[in-house]
């Protein structure tokens, strides 16, 4: 295991930038974000970011091509994948777990190329949590924050930072680095992580045979009642993938992009038959059933959900899956 | 209050008067509370909650909840009243359908304003008066109401409940209210340090559409960014030219109508101080055609939809710079 002076982090960061691009959680414009370092830019004190470090390997917009129109020609122009190698430094072990289910997804036959390179480039460096939210239930989902996986796994103890490499990219990243000294760290205290209150949740029941049980549940009228269908949920999560293809008119052709949709939306999967889900509670349901239910099923029982709390944090009226959960399980809402 | 708004909508029920209470449901943390539907006492009397932390505006769902068979109970405070008034003038609600409750209000706390104050891991708040007892996983903190409450409650501008069916507590009183001082302070600033400042703010924005959703000045059946046949259908701002079209776009729509209810800027999951937009709007238009309060009252002529001759045009004569 290697070690870096905290006081001196910025220096580690320079060096890290200095050969390739490198994004940390900071505050910008007062919210935390994984940001492109500069010189100057500073680790937020938040535990993880409002919007997750997804952003990072399935941005909210991308081009995808450029169609131009000139006489009777059409040229195509298709958007170049990533090529650059980049560090993401400061993923959270919810957030690090969220690659494995978006993978999972995106890396499938046919993989997603564009998804595919940046994963490829990128050098992900985890940092373990000591102090979670009362929103924090990763542990509910077999994650231990404080041994967060990736290319390399940090953690911060009193003055310093420990690192340790996971992986082949990882061995290079800190091989590239100078001045990292050898050290141990000290056990963490885990105390904490056992007072939470969201520790104990059972997902187990969600897997396996009973999906239209679910998707018949006499919940999801009252649960979804007062759902504003906002994209709230969607968009703070890790681990939520769909997203539209969407042509902008140039006024000689035509941009298409791709951007991040909502199953709480009312036109999403709107396609030209027109028979999308017609009110909030199919909507609702969606979201739900893909996560706890759909996504298991399709990939050996791996749960849709890290554990993150950030719907928890920011839906308006504090709905959210941990509440659609507990009340599936019980039965009544 | 809480146990006074509780009896109140189990015996709504009870008495049939209503057949339905629109309240809220208690969460894990206190703070976590639901908007929910009941129908039956018991159920109200074991799960219902109403605490400082129910700020949730929940005039809009009227919108929906008064198409439906039978009547409904609502507890509304004094802003959401506003809401409710101009909902109704807007021929949204059906008022014979709806049994307004109107509880007085001494500010609802926000459980960002907890964090604000750095208190990490919230599991518990108890209401003590005129304090919070908060317990977190770190420590046990005693604060006053005042330190947590939401910031759209410190400039609150009126505590009268309109149009309520009854009451829960006083009638209350227009409040002075400094709410236009952050407007005057980038009113304050050069148009290049203002641009700034909203493109800072705004390429936050994640169109998730919370701001617009809960609104209850956007109540349109459709949104045009939401409808695949406008030609402006916008699920996510590919510039930041359209990142500000979207909000600048909603303020034009709710210019004469927005409550100033504070919706907007509470469920921003971006922190976006939206409401200052809309707050340009009103101050805007309190100075070129006489104060007007959106929900105020059944009676007054919204700006937007009068004329009179001598009407300032003052986005006309400026090109839209600096108002003078
Ligand atoms: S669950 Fe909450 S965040 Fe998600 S769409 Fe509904 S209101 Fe919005
Ligand atoms: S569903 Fe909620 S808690 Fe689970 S990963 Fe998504 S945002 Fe995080
Ligand atoms: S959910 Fe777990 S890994 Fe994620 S921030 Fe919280 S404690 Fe850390
Ligand atoms: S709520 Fe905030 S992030 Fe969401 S669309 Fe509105 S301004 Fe953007
Ligand atoms: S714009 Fe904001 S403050 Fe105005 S009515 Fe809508 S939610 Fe309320």
């Amino acid at each position: 295991m290697k070690t870096w002076k905290l006081s001196t982090l910025d220096a580690l960061f320079a060096a890290i930038a200095g050969k390739q691009t490198l994004y940390i959680p900071a505050d910008v414009a007062g919210q935390p974000v994984f940001a492109r370092w500069e010189p100057g830019l500073a680790m937020t004190r938040a535990l993880n970011t409002g919007r997750s470090a997804k952003d990072l390997f399935f941005p909210q917009v991308e081009d995808l091509a450029r169609f131009r129109v000139a006489g009777k020609t059409v040229s195509v122009s298709p958007a170049q994948a990533l090529q650059e190698p980049f560090v993401i430094f400061g993923v959270r072990a919810c957030d690090c777990r969220s690659f494995d289910i978006l993978d999972s997804v995106f890396l499938a036959e046919p993989a997603d190329t564009f998804y595919q390179a940046r994963r490829e480039q990128a050098t992900v460096v985890t940092l373990a949590c000591s102090q979670p939210e009362e929103t924090c239930f990763c542990t509910s989902l077999g994650i231990d924050p404080q041994a967060p996986g990736g290319d390399v796994s940090c953690w911060m103890a009193e003055d310093t930072l420990y690192l340790q490499a996971n992986t082949e990219k990882g061995e290079a990243l800190l091989a590239s680095l100078p001045r990292l000294e050898d050290g141990e760290k000290p056990d963490a205290d885990s105390s904490v992580f056992d007072k939470l209150p969201l520790k104990d949740l059972d997902f187990s029941a969600f897997s396996g045979k009973a999906l239209m049980d679910w998707f018949n549940s006499p919940v999801w009228e009252r649960l979804s009642q007062s759902c504003l269908g906002c994209g709230s949920c969607t968009f703070v999560c890790p681990t939520c993938q769909c997203y539209d293809v969407r042509d902008f008119d140039t006024g000689h052709g035509v941009q298409r992009y791709r951007c991040w949709d909502s199953c709480m939306y009312s036109d999403f999967t709107m396609m030209a038959h027109g028979t999308n889900r017609p009110t909030q509670k199919e909507r609702f349901r969606q979201r739900f059933m893909h996560k706890l239910v759909y996504h298991p099923n399709n990939h050996g029982g791996q749960i849709g959900c890290v554990g993150c709390g950030r719907c928890l944090q920011k839906c308006p009226i504090s709905m959210n899956i941990v509440k659609v959960a507990n009340a599936l399980k019980e039965g009544k809402a | 209050m809480q146990s006074r708004v509780i009896e109140k909508a189990a015996s709504l029920l009870e008495s049939g008067a209503c057949t339905r209470v629109l309240g809220w449901k208690a969460g894990a943390f206190f703070y976590d509370v639901t908007p929910a539907v009941f129908t039956c006492a018991q159920e109200v009397r074991e799960q219902m909650v109403f605490n400082p932390f129910c700020g949730a505006n929940l005039s809009k769902y009227l919108i929906a909840e008064s198409r439906k068979e039978g009547r409904i109970a609502v507890f509304l405070k004094p802003c959401d009243t506003f809401s409710f008034v101009q909902l109704q003038k807007e021929h949204r609600i059906a008022r014979d359908k709806v049994w307004a409750v109107g509880v007085q209000c001494r500010g609802m706390c926000d459980i960002d304003s907890l964090k604000e104050l750095g208190l990490k891991g919230v599991t518990a708040v108890e209401e003590a008066e005129d304090d919070l007892r908060v317990t977190t996983l770190y420590q046990e903190k005693t604060i006053s109401r005042k330190e947590a409450l939401s910031p759209r409650c410190h400039t609150c501008k009126s505590r009268k409940l309109l149009d309520c069916d009854e009451l829960i507590g006083d009638q209350g009183q227009d409040l002075p209210s400094s709410r236009f001082a952050q407007v005057e302070a980038l009113e304050a600033m050069t148009p290049e340090e203002r641009f700034a400042f909203w493109r800072g703010e705004l390429s936050k924005c994640i169109r998730c559409n919370a701001c617009r959703n809960v609104c209850p000045a956007c109540s349109c059946e459709k949104c045009v960014f939401d409808n695949p046949n406008s030609g402006v259908q916008n699920k996510a701002a590919a510039s930041s030219f359209e990142e500000n079209l979207f909000h600048i776009i909603r303020a034009f729509h709710v210019a004469g109508r927005c409550t100033d209810c504070g919706e907007c800027t509470r469920v921003c999951p971006q922190h976006i101080p939206l409401h200052l937009l809309n707050r340009k709007f009103i101050k805007d238009m309190n100075e070129f055609y006489g104060p007007y309060q959106a929900g105020g009252d059944f009676d007054a002529k919204p700006p937007m939809l009068a004329f009179t001759l001598d009407d300032p045009e003052a986005s006309i004569i400026t090109n839209g710079r600096d108002g003078q």
